[in-house]
């Protein structure tokens, strides 16, 4: 248990019956899930109010933990099911949880979208800069010169920066934090939760198994204490800039604004077109 | 199944399109969800839910392909909502990943399918009937699905509002498949009362702890619950147990399974429907959906002028192909003709239900209709021969 946490029992918001869970020794997925289970308590936020929606891969799998209303989609598609739920349905509290290929290779054309529509979602992109769940393929986000099954001579495809695609595209709000920062990252998927509009939360994590162990970086502690180190974001730091990246990885609120919610527009636009105004 | 009374006053006949007719057929099924993708032959009735749904309680949401519309479509009645997505076939190729989701995690839902001619990009303001197949058969896996295949504007109507009453009885996604030209005619169509009244999903009740997602009574049909009613269960694509939950255990997984199949089998009164024209003493069947059927329909007529015995059989719902049916129709026809906009999908299964003996087809892939003179030729030589 926690000690800055007293009142927060993380077994009253997972399914107990689905324990032990799947994810490996090591993975940072379980900080993350803790810290947006930590930020629904806080928030009080009524478990049968609440939908997550997940994609496919290791995030992907993290709905069937969470003791609410959860639905594992298709490959890539979890913004997509989510919109239609959160239009037909405005009054469920609708959270995403993808990975980074489920979110921005497979499934980029609707995240971009999520982010210029704006409907209140809040969205967590779990990025461990794999494919896990096959194996360990190289994904979107993976490091320059990293080595992955596909990438057997080193990554040479430059890679994404999420927040900086997230906030190009238009979302009202973007942050970005690291697993080993569990207040922190509760923190932030508070702020994200608590957005009026979508809300995209990108949460850098650990891949012990086939990411960390392919390219020599250590036990989990090991790896951990990497992101306290910055050695992640000098990664990016030493990498060539490009339009859709960063030379660096800040973390926090990236962006908030206080762009029209999409849901409540089109609500509005129904309600004058009921009364005949057009 | 519960069912809602939503008698209204009766609207007089208007011209309409079949894709207007099924616009009208949605909201008067219902309907308050469209997600949609533009697309040519389709796209009239995503332009009429844009502003017909916002007037009548519901949403309308152009989403940003043809995936993403499916998706949308799916969460929206996940979320206990009566939702529609209307596309062609490369839009049709598209949705089959999802319309697999909906079948296996038995997501009510409706799917128009205005066919055109394909492959690939294909003839977008041209006839075709080449998706038969692929509405059966175009996701990936083991899933059964219905099918209805429309031949009028009125039809469409009609059939538009029973696809929503069979996919919330059956919880299954349900196809609208038919072709260009009665998409896009207009007929003078007298659309009725709307429905005295339509059918609701099964909704979970009772305890939570006893509850269980994909537990069935006789029907086979599980109870759905709704976010918000405090049941907080888990949907997924993964094969699931009773409880809802992925499993690999091999005797759940194949009482799950098979259950799709039999759930549908137990609902074939419902589902079945067809027409036939002259059949009871015909040398000569003609089996024909959409504006094949239309055709035939002429063709019947011509042949009977000449004094031959012809027939029609017209499957209004394609699939579960209501084999009974044509087996009943076929009774004293030695001669059995399929003409199809299409290299023979629909003749593939009649051939597989009666043999291939007697079953030949006419079939045209440029574009154009088949027409009646066509059809009522090689039938009046077909009888002559019989």
């Amino acid at each position: 248990m926690f000690t800055d946490a007293p009142n927060f029992d993380i077994r009253n918001y997972l399914r107990m019956e689905m324990m032990p869970h799947f994810l490996c020794p090591g993975c940072g997925h379980g900080m993350a899930l803790r810290a947006l289970l930590w930020a629904l308590h806080e928030l009080d936020i009524d478990k049968d109010k609440l939908a997550v929606v997940s994609g496919i891969g290791c995030a992907g799998r993290l709905s069937a933990y969470i003791d609410a209303n959860t639905f594992h989609t298709t490959h890539g598609r979890p913004l997509a099911y989510a919109t239609g739920l959160a239009l037909a349905r405005p009054d469920l509290h609708v959270v995403v949880i993808s990975g980074d290929g489920d979110c921005l290779a497979i499934g980029g054309n609707h995240l971009i979208h999520a982010c210029r529509r704006n409907l209140k979602l809040t969205c967590l992109m779990l990025n461990n800069e794999i494919y896990g769940m096959t194996g360990g393929q190289v994904s979107p986000t993976t490091s320059e010169t990293r080595l992955t099954t596909t990438t057997p001579l080193g990554n040479t495809e430059p890679n994404f920066d999420a927040c900086a695609l997230a906030t190009a595209a238009g979302a009202g709000f973007v942050g970005r934090e690291v697993t080993r920062h569990v207040p922190k990252l509760k923190e932030l998927i508070k702020a994200g939760l608590q957005h009026p509009g979508f809300a995209f939360v990108e949460v850098l994590s650990d891949c012990t198994e086939v990411y960390g162990r392919k390219n020599d970086m250590g036990s989990s502690a090991e790896m951990v204490m990497r992101q306290k180190s910055e050695m992640r974001p000098s990664v990016y730091r030493d990498s060539v800039d490009t339009p859709f990246r960063s030379t660096d990885l800040p973390t926090g609120i990236l962006t908030r604004n206080d762009r029209p919610e999409y849901g409540a527009s089109l609500r509005r636009a129904a309600a004058l077109a009921s009364k005949g105004a057009h | 199944m519960n069912v809602v009374d939503t008698r209204r006053a009766k609207p007089a006949a208007k011209l309409l399109s079949g894709n207007a007719a099924c616009a009208a057929g949605a909201i008067a099924a219902g309907c308050k969800f469209f997600a949609g993708y533009p697309i040519t032959p389709s796209s009239e009735i995503a332009e009429r839910l844009a502003t017909l749904l916002p007037r009548n309680n519901g949403v309308f949401v152009q989403m940003e392909d043809e995936i993403a519309a499916m998706a949308a479509v799916i969460g929206a009645s996940m979320g206990g909502v009566k939702a529609l997505t209307a596309t062609s076939g490369p839009g049709f190729s598209l949705k089959q990943e999802n319309i697999g989701y909906a079948a296996g995690a038995e997501i009510p839902c409706v799917i128009v399918n205005v066919m055109r001619g394909g492959p690939s990009t294909g003839m977008p303001t041209r006839p075709s009937q080449a998706d038969i197949m692929q509405s059966r058969y175009g996701s990936h896996g083991d899933y059964p699905i219905i099918v209805l295949a429309p031949a009028s504007a009125r039809e469409i109507y009609d059939e538009t509002i029973r696809a929503f009453d069979l996919a919330e009885i059956c919880r299954s996604p349900v196809v609208l498949l038919y072709d260009q030209v009665i998409a896009q005619s207009s007929e003078t169509v007298a659309l009725g009362a709307a429905p005295a009244a339509h059918a609701e999903r099964k909704r979970a009740s009772g305890p939570r702890e006893t509850y269980k997602p994909f537990a069935v009574g006789a029907d086979g049909i599980p109870a759905m619950a709704r976010p918000g009613d405090g049941y907080r269960t888990h949907t997924t694509g993964l094969t699931h147990g009773e409880d809802g939950f992925p499993t690999q255990n091999p005797e759940a997984v194949d009482r799950n399974l098979s259950r799709l199949f039999t759930k549908l089998d137990h609902h074939r009164e419902l589902i079945d429907s067809w027409e036939t024209v002259r059949c009871d003493d015909a040398d000569v069947v003609i089996v024909a959906i959409g504006i094949s059927a239309r055709a035939a329909k002429r063709a019947v007529e011509l042949c009977r002028a000449e004094g031959k015995r012809v027939g029609l059989f017209r499957p209004i719902t394609l699939w579960p192909f209501p084999e009974a049916a044509l087996r009943e129709a076929v009774k004293t026809a030695r001669a059995v003709l399929v003409p199809e906009l299409n290299l023979g999908q629909l003749r593939h299964e009649v051939e597989r239900l009666l043999g291939r003996d007697r079953v030949e087809g006419i079939n045209l892939i440029n574009g154009e209709p088949i027409g009646p003179a066509q059809i009522a030729a090689r039938a009046s030589q077909l009888a002559s021969e019989a």
